[in-house]
C-alpha cells in the first residue's frame, strides 16, 4: 500500500500540485440473507484501489482507479491534476485549508471474534433459526434475516508528512417479521429495522443481539398489530425508544449541522440547513436538558462513526454540538473551517471507498444520557404514546419538517403501558420538537446505534453512522398525520 | 439522510441500467478482453456451473455550488463477478483484482461458499446462448468528454447564475459502462452504454428552481436552457407565502410523477406478489387506477437505457403491466416464473437473490396537454416542480409521504397566483393514479428519488398535502 500512495503524492506534486492526499483501501465484504427458509444473497467480494486529491491552481482535482500499476497511478495522478486544472476555469477563490499537524501513526478497532473467520455455516445456520422461530407464528408470511461483515483496510498520506494506516472492522445483522392480512401489511424487526444493528465490533456482536431468542416475541407483535388501534389524531406526549430517537437525531440534528450544507455545497441534491452560520452559540436547539456530541473517539464507543483518524488525516475528536440545550458547534473538514474562520476541522472527512471523495459526514452523533429510569418515565406519564422501531421517515430539505412513522406502539394512560397502536406517527418543526424533551433515561438504556446507509453526496456515497440514544419523552407532539384519508 | 438512504428498494439487478456519473475518455476494454477475462475464470472452476460477470466502469462528475466548481472527480474500475453452482448450491465471489492468482482465489471463494450451504430447490440450471435484440447506446462523443468540456458548460453557467443575482449548484457528469455476463453453458452477452447527466438549482434569497436531463448522447443535454429553467422557477418562486395544507388539484410536472410513481416498481415483481408484500397481491385483474393509466416495461423504447438481458442472461421482454387502469401482467424470474406457473420475462435479478425480480424500463401512457392547459383548466390547485425526501407509509395502500422543493406555486382561475411554501404530503399512488384528469407527453424523466422513467406530467385532482413546512 505505502509505495502505492507514495508514488500517487510523488506524481501529484511533480505535475505542480500544491497539496495532495491519497487513500489506497482494501475492503472486504460478505453478505448473507435468509428468507422463509432458504438462503437468499450469499456472497464475498473484495476491492482494491486509490484514490487521489489535488489541489492544482488553487482548486480541488481527484481521480480513482484499481490499476495499481507505476503506469496506473501515474495516469490517475496526471487525470486528477488536469481535473483540478478544469476546475480552475470556473473559481472564484483559491482552496484555502485550515492547519492541520502531520501524524504517523497505526489505528485499528479493538473486536474479539473476526467475522471473516467464522464458519459461514454456522452464520446461515443462525439466520436460519430466527427465521424458522419467526415462521412458527401462525400470521407470519415473510421471515427475513441478513448479516453483513465489512473489513476496511487503508493507508492514508499526504503531501504534509501523514502516513496514516487504519483497520476497520464491522458487524452487523437483524431479523424482520412481515404479516399479510385483510388489506394491510404488518412488519416488526429486531434489533432495530433496515438491517439491524451494526457497529465496528467483531462477530461477538451477532452473538449478543441473539437473533433466535427474539424472533418469536417480534413476529407474535407483528401479528398482534393487524388488530391494534389506529393511532389517534391530535397533540399528544410521546416516548420514543432509543433506536427511534437515534434516528430523529440523524435526520434532524446530523444532517443540519454538516457545514457543507450550511455554506451551500449541497443545495442541488441533499439540500441545506436551517442552522445558518448566525443560529451558532445563538440558537436554542433545544430544552436544557438536551446535550448532543459528535464523537468519533472509540471512548465514545465501538459506532459506525469511529475512527482513528478522518479521510483528511485529522485526529478523531468530541465536538459539543447541543450544549444544555444551545446550539455549539457544526461538523466540518478543513476547506469549511477555513472558510467560517474557525482554527482546525474538527475531523469528520470521510469516504464510502477509495474511488469517493471525502465529504464531510457524520461521525457519532449522540445525545447523552440522561438521569431517568424507562419504567419511571412511564409510570410518570399520564397520557401519551410509547413508540418502538422507525418504519417510515422524511424531512424536509432544509431539515426543518419531519414526518416519522414506527412500527409499533403502545398508549400510556395513568402510568401504565395500555393497548398496542399499530404503525403510530409524529410530525413537527425540528427546533420546536427538541425544545419539547422534558426527560431522557441514563445511561443503562442508552445504545450507541449504527445507521449503516446514510446517503449524501455526487456520485452518491454510502456511509455508517452511530447514534447513541436513550428513551427520551417529548411534550404536545403532532400524531397520527401519516395517513391520506 | 438514510438510505435506504434515500429509501429503501430491492437491489437492482447486477445488470444495471447505465452507470451514475461517467467518464472522461475512451477506456472501454472491448467485449474480446471481458470474454478473455470469463475464459480464465471457466479454465480454473471446479464448480459443475460457472457463471461470470465482468462490468467496467469509467466516469467523471463535476459538480458545483456558491458558482464555482468545489468537486470534481473521476473514477475508472473493473469488477469481476463469479458465481459457482455445485450440486444444486449457489454462491457469488468478486474482485477487482485482474492478476491470475486473484481470478484463482475468487473462483475457488465462489465454489467453497456454494458448498457451504444448503441446497436451493429452486435454482434451474444456467442458461445456453440466447438470441438479443441488439441496442445501441453507446455515444463516442459523451464517451469522450473531457473535464475541460464539462467544466466550460459548468463556468457558463455560473456566470449565468452572477448576471442575474442568484446563485447555482449542481453536477455535469457524463461516463460510459461495459458488461458482459458469460456462463459456461457458452451464453456470453455483452452490453456498452454512455450518460451525460446535468442537474442544476438556482437559488434566491427565499427561493429556488431546478431543471435535469439525462441521455445516452452528450448532444442532448442542453445545460444552458436547463439552467435558465431553473434560473425562470427561482425568479417566479420568490416570496412564498403560505397557504393551509389540504386536498388541492396538483400539476405535477415530470419529474415529480416519476419519484412517486417509481415507487411502484417492485410491486410488479412476481416475487414480491408471491410474498405478500406487493401492493398488487389480491388485486390483478381488478381496476386500480383509471382508464387513461396504462404501464409498460419496455427496455427497447427508444427514450430508455439498459441491457437487453437480465441478470442470468434471459433476453427482456415488452411487458404489458397495466392496461387502462387494471394490473395484468407482472415481470419473472426464471425461477419465480417456475414457482408461479408461468413464463420468464426476463427481467430477474444476478443470482443469488431472495429479491427475484424488477422491472426497470418502465414506461407510462401519456396524453397531449400541455403544463400550460392543465393550469388555463385549474380553478386552484398547486403546480408542483419537484418532490424530495420520499417514504412509503402504508405498503398496500401505497400511501407515501415527502416534501414539495425548488417552486412550488399556487394556481387559482387558471393563471399562476404566485409562489407558496413548500408541502409535505401523505398520498395513495394507487387513488392519485384513479384521479388523473390530464397528461402531456410522456418524456424521459429524471429526479433523485427513483431511476429514469418514461411518464407525462399529470393534473391529478384530490391530492392530500397534510402540513406545510417554513420556507
Amino acid at each position: 500500500m505505502k509505495s502505492f500512495a507514495n508514488l500517487a503524492i510523488e506524481k501529484a506534486l511533480a505535475r505542480r500540485a500544491t497539496y495532495a492526499d491519497v487513500r489506497v483501501m482494501d475492503i472486504r465484504h460478505r453478505d448473507i440473507s435468509t428468507k422463509n427458509g432458504q438462503v437468499g444473497r450469499m456472497s464475498e467480494g473484495e476491492s482494491l484501489g486509490l484514490g487521489l486529491r489535488v489541489i492544482v491552481d488553487g482548486s480541488w482535482g481527484f481521480a480513482s482507479t484499481d490499476r495499481l500499476t507505476a503506469q496506473g497511478i501515474e495516469s490517475c495522478a496526471a487525470e486528477a491534476v488536469a481535473i483540478a486544472q478544469a476546475s480552475a476555469m470556473a473559481k472564484r477563490h483559491d482552496v484555502v485549508l485550515a492547519p492541520e499537524q502531520s501524524f504517523v501513526d497505526t489505528w485499528q478497532n479493538p473486536f474479539v471474534k473476526d467475522p471473516f473467520l467464522i464458519p459461514i455455516e454456522s452464520q446461515i445456520a443462525v439466520l436460519l433459526a430466527a427465521d424458522a422461530e419467526m415462521r412458527k407464528v401462525n400470521g407470519v408470511t415473510l421471515a427475513e434475516g441478513s448479516m453483513s461483515f465489512r473489513r476496511i483496510e487503508q493507508l492514508f498520506v499526504s503531501s504534509i508528512g501523514s502516513a496514516i494506516h487504519q483497520v476497520k472492522m464491522q458487524s452487523g445483522a437483524g431479523i424482520v417479521a412481515t404479516s399479510f392480512a385483510g388489506e394491510e401489511i404488518q412488519k416488526r424487526s429486531y434489533p432495530n429495522s433496515f438491517g439491524g444493528q451494526h457497529m465496528l465490533r467483531g462477530y461477538e456482536l451477532i452473538e449478543e443481539l441473539d437473533l433466535v431468542r427474539h424472533a418469536t416475541r417480534i413476529a407474535e407483535e407483528c401479528v398482534a398489530l393487524h388488530k391494534a388501534e389506529k393511532c389517534p389524531e391530535g397533540k399528544r406526549t410521546i416516548i420514543l425508544d432509543s433506536s427511534q430517537l437515534g434516528l430523529q437525531i440523524h435526520e434532524s440534528i446530523g444532517h443540519p449541522i454538516e457545514l457543507d450544507r450550511v455554506l451551500g455545497m449541497e443545495a442541488n441534491f441533499a439540500g441545506m440547513s436551517f442552522l445558518t452560520l448566525d443560529k451558532l452559540n445563538s440558537l436554542r436547539y433545544g430544552s436544557d436538558i438536551v446535550n448532543v456530541v459528535a464523537d468519533a473517539r472509540l471512548a465514545h464507543g465501538p459506532g459506525l462513526g469511529t475512527f482513528g483518524y478522518d479521510d483528511e488525516g485529522v485526529p478523531a475528536q468530541c465536538t459539543p454540538i447541543i450544549s444544555n440545550g444551545q446550539f455549539t458547534g457544526y461538523l466540518t473538514n478543513r476547506e469549511t473551517a477555513a472558510a467560517i474562520g474557525q482554527p482546525r476541522s474538527n475531523g469528520t472527512m470521510r469516504t464510502e471507498g477509495w474511488n469517493r471523495l471525502p465529504i464531510i459526514r457524520m461521525t457519532n452523533i449522540s445525545i447523552l444520557p440522561g438521569d431517568r429510569k424507562f419504567e419511571d418515565l412511564i409510570a410518570d406519564t399520564d397520557d401519551g404514546i410509547y413508540m418502538e422501531t422507525n418504519r417510515s421517515w422524511s424531512i424536509d430539505d432544509r431539515r426543518y419538517h419531519f414526518q416519522f412513522s414506527t412500527e409499533i406502539g403502545w398508549e400510556i394512560k395513568n402510568g401504565k403501558r395500555g393497548r398496542m397502536i399499530k404503525t403510530p406517527s409524529y410530525s413537527g418543526i425540528t427546533t420546536e420538537f427538541w425544545n419539547s424533551c422534558d426527560a431522557i433515561c441514563s445511561r443503562d438504556y442508552w445504545t450507541l446505534w449504527g445507521t449503516p446507509n446514510c446517503g449524501k453526496g455526487q456520485p452518491m456515497q454510502t456511509m455508517g453512522t452511530g447514534h447513541g440514544a436513550a428513551p427520551a419523552r417529548f411534550r404536545n407532539v403532532k400524531v397520527g398525520i401519516a395517513s391520506s384519508e | 439522510m438514510p438510505k435506504p438512504a434515500k429509501r429503501k428498494k430491492a437491489p437492482r439487478a447486477r445488470v444495471s441500467s447505465g452507470h451514475k456519473g461517467l467518464a472522461a475518455h475512451d477506456h472501454r476494454l472491448g467485449p474480446s478482453e471481458l470474454r478473455r477475462i470469463a475464459e480464465k475464470i471457466f479454465k480454473l472452476s471446479e464448480a459443475d456451473e460457472t457463471e461470470v460477470d465482468v462490468s467496467a466502469v469509467t466516469s467523471a462528475l463535476t459538480r458545483f455550488a456558491n458558482n464555482t466548481i468545489h468537486q470534481n472527480v473521476a473514477e475508472q474500475g473493473i469488477t469481476i463477478s463469479v458465481r459457482a453452482v455445485v450440486d444444486g448450491r449457489t454462491a457469488r465471489a468478486s474482485t477487482n483484482k485482474t492478476d491470475e492468482e486473484s481470478l484463482r482465489r475468487v473462483t475457488a471463494a465462489a465454489l467453497e461458499l456454494a458448498q457451504m450451504q444448503p441446497r436451493n430447490p429452486d435454482l434451474l440450471p444456467m442458461l445456453g446462448p440466447q438470441k438479443l435484440q441488439k441496442v445501441d447506446r453507446f455515444n463516442a462523443k459523451t464517451a469522450a468528454a473531457t473535464p475541460a468540456d464539462r467544466a466550460r458548460a459548468v463556468k457558463h453557467v455560473c456566470d449565468m447564475a452572477e448576471r442575474q443575482k442568484q446563485t447555482t449548484a449542481g453536477i455535469f457528469s457524463t461516463g460510459l459502462s461495459e458488461f458482459a455476463l458469460a456462463n459456461s453453458r457458452g451464453l456470453f452477452e455483452y452490453y456498452q452504454d454512455t450518460r451525460a447527466e446535468f442537474s442544476v438549482t438556482m437559488l434566491e434569497k427565499d427561493s429556488s428552481g431546478w431543471a435535469k436531463a439525462t441521455s445516452a448522447r452528450i448532444d442532448e443535454i442542453d445545460s444552458e436552457e436547463l439552467a435558465e429553467r431553473a434560473s425562470r422557477k427561482a425568479a417566479e418562486s420568490r416570496s412564498p407565502r403560505e397557504i393551509p395544507a389540504g386536498q388541492y388539484t396538483a400539476i405535477l410536472e415530470p419529474p415529480a410523477v416519476l419519484d412517486l410513481v417509481g415507487f411502484l416498481f417492485y410491486d410488479f415483481a412476481g416475487t414480491c406478489v408471491e410474498d405478500q408484500r406487493s401492493c398488487f397481491t389480491g388485486r390483478m385483474g381488478k381496476k386500480l387506477f383509471g382508464e387513461n393509466i396504462s404501464i409498460w416495461d419496455d427496455v427497447y423504447h427508444p427514450l430508455q437505457l439498459g441491457p437487453p438481458f437480465d441478470g442470468e442472461g434471459m433476453p427482456r421482454q415488452r411487458v404489458r403491466l397495466v392496461d387502462r387502469g387494471v394490473p395484468v401482467n407482472l415481470v419473472y424470474a426464471r425461477s419465480t416464473a417456475k414457482k408461479m406457473k408461468t413464463k420468464p420475462t426476463g427481467h430477474g435479478f444476478s443470482l443469488p437473490s431472495e429479491d427475484g425480480e424488477a422491472p426497470f424500463n418502465l414506461v407510462f401512457s401519456d396524453g397531449n396537454s400541455s403544463t400550460e392547459e392543465m393550469i388555463r383548466s385549474t380553478e386552484r390547485g398547486l403546480l408542483i416542480t419537484r418532490l424530495w425526501y420520499i417514504r412509503e407509509v402504508d405498503p398496500y395502500k401505497k400511501v407515501l409521504t415527502g416534501m414539495t422543493r425548488d417552486g412550488t406555486f399556487l394556481v387559482e382561475d387558471g393563471r399562476v397566483a404566485g409562489a407558496v411554501r413548500n408541502f409535505r404530503f401523505n398520498q395513495s399512488i394507487i387513488d392519485m393514479l384513479a384521479n388523473v384528469e390530464m397528461m402531456g407527453p410522456a418524456v424521459r424523466a429524471s429526479g433523485e428519488e427513483s431511476f429514469d422513467m418514461v411518464v407525462p406530467a399529470m393534473k391529478v385532482r384530490d391530492f392530500h398535502f397534510t402540513e406545510v413546512t417554513k420556507f
